[in-house]
């Protein structure tokens, strides 16, 4: 492990056909550091996530983890590094066909059922750490309502212990105080166990909860950094306007 | 039209053409490729037997019904068909041995093909196919499994067992349907049709109908597997990559039908 930057992306692009999603994205995070990163619908967040898991793969430019290239790797170095990683996927994505305790612990069986007992108390604390109760354990992902989706996810990605956790949109959708409660554990993620935190936002309040710095994506680069108390004082125009949900502005 | 219009309008032609052959071995390569990758990764650990296990019973098991209903009808209404087809020429003692080879040799093997691949391409894919445009696929592999050994290998391995068990069953119940409207409703003597039934099975077919069977079991699964899991385009992609599956499975069933059969009976 290096001393540097937990992260490192520098001119990352990416293209789907002829249009330019990501178009040079340069960004660092520090380890232990929270970043939240903002930024239009469509603008490319998620596809930066998916680049830096591996899941997308960059036309161009480099990704570190713990200053090792992350590009196009294959099989046991990939899986090496993707271990470091939890993620909460935007629209949940849980396994429609198994119970909640295995999606849960998905991370840690690899899906292969053993250890049934122990499984679903691991299942149970972690759920507990979002804020749900064990009554839910069997229950198939489509009984529950969209935020107990949202929120077994996220009891799912951080069951793996990892050392880097990506939340793309943690709170669309929740009510405030079930928002709330999300926000307060990304936070204890991050201060109590030392996670590095990137998160995916359009809840400027949870931003500057949760975040120590954000950044804003705006046309396939990084047009802003800043630490989260200059969010409506970014002396940017586009941030400006993001933070304060203006119609008028530079953003059309 | 003058000579050089023509000859535009020839060069459009073959350069369509050209398109569509060049779009094509592209698409056979793309499906060799992962068709081999999934039967490479499947064999190397780690392993879900469970996984194959429930695939079997999915594909094997729940296909029984509908299989053993077509080939009661189809034995039946063979035998029928053969019987007064061959009262023109009073030929009508050839019934039980058109029923055995007609059944072990074509109908089982297709028939059984074509109702599976309808059942099980279709599911696969739409299954898949959500999987993928609900980013169950990419959850899947973040959490470091893989799709290919834990989703796919299960879906093909499990079609290439399932196939040959199934056509055998078939073909019993074919030859039986075959054996009940003779007896019951065209007054053949049944120790007789046995006899003659007994006389047309031979080992041989049952191979090669067997055979048949995993090549089509094989392609089922393939074309679920692979259209079901390069879906995109949400709700509407999921729907054209089920109607993709059957179809493209039927053609390569008929077509490897028609191939193994040229070959090994021409
Ligand atoms: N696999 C893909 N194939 C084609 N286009 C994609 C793919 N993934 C994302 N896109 C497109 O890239 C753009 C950015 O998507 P995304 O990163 O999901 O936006 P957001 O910033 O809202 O998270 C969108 O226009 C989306 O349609
Ligand atoms: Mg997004």
């Amino acid at each position: 492990m290096s001393g540097g930057p937990k992260i490192v992306l520098s001119g990352v692009t990416k293209r789907f056909g002829e249009r330019v999603i990501l178009d040079g994205v340069d960004l660092s995070i520090e380890p232990g550091e929270s970043l939240a990163i903002i930024g239009q619908s469509g603008s490319g967040k998620s596809v930066t996530l998916k680049c830096i898991l591996g899941l997308i793969r960059p036309d161009a430019g480099s990704i570190l983890v713990d200053g090792e290239s992350v590009v196009g790797l294959h099989g046991k170095d990939q899986e090496r590094v993707r271990a470091k990683f939890g993620m909460l996927f935007q629209g949940s994505a849980l396994f429609d066909s198994l119970p909640v305790w295995r999606n849960v612990t998905f991370g840690l069986t690899q899906g292969r059922s053993r250890d049934t007992a122990q499984m679903k108390k691991v299942a149970e604390e972690n759920l507990e750490r979002v804020g749900l109760d064990g009554k839910i354990l069997n229950l198939r992902p489509n009984e529950l309502s969209g935020g107990m989706q949202k929120r077994v996810a996220l009891a799912r990605a951080i069951a793996p212990r990892p050392e880097i956790i990506f939340f793309d949109e943690p709170t669309t959708g929740l009510d405030p105080i079930r928002a709330d409660v999300i926000n307060n554990l990304i936070v204890s993620l991050v201060e109590d166990l030392g996670v590095t935190a990137l998160t995916i936002t359009h809840d400027m309040a949870s931003a500057r909860k949760i975040a120590h710095r954000v950044a804003m994506l705006y046309q396939g680069r990084i047009i802003w950094e800043g630490s989260r108390d200059r969010l409506y004082d970014s002396d940017n125009p586009y941030v400006d306007q993001f933070v304060r949900g203006d119609a008028d502005g530079p953003i059309r | 039209m003058t000579v050089q219009a023509i000859g535009v309008a020839g060069i459009a032609f073959l350069a369509s053409v050209g398109r569509v052959l060049i779009a094509l071995l592209a698409g056979v390569g793309r499906v060799a490729r992962f068709g081999f990758q999934t039967i490479v990764r499947g064999l190397s650990p780690p392993y879900y037997p469970g996984r194959l296990l429930e695939q079997l019973l999915h594909i094997g098991w729940f296909s029984l019904p509908v299989v053993g209903l077509t080939a009661i009808f189809t034995g039946a209404a063979l035998a029928q068909q053969i019987y007064t087809a061959g009262s023109r020429f009073s030929a009508q003692s050839t019934v039980p041995a058109v029923v055995v080879i007609g059944i072990v040799r074509e109908l089982g093997p297709v028939l059984v093909g074509l109702m599976v691949a309808g059942r099980v391409s279709s599911s696969m894919a739409a299954e898949l196919g959500t999987m993928r445009v609900t980013e169950q696929m990419d959850a899947m592999t973040t959490l470091r499994t893989d799709p290919y050994r834990y989703l796919l290998a299960p879906r093909l391995f499990a079609a290439v067992i399932a196939l040959p068990l199934l056509v055998l069953v078939a073909n019993a119940i074919g030859i039986m349907g075959g054996y009940l409207l003779a007896v019951h409703k065209l007054g053949f003597n049944a120790a007789n049709y046995l006899t003659m039934t007994r006389k047309f099975i031979s080992a041989d077919d049952f191979e090669m109908a067997l055979a048949k069977a995993a090549v089509f079991g094989f392609f089922i699964a393939l074309m679920g597997c692979y259209h079901g899991y390069r879906t995109e385009g949400g709700a509407a992609g999921v729907g054209r990559a089920t109607t993709d599956a059957v179809v493209s499975a039927f053609i390569l069933i008929l077509s490897s039908n028609l191939i193994i059969t040229v070959i090994a009976f021409g």
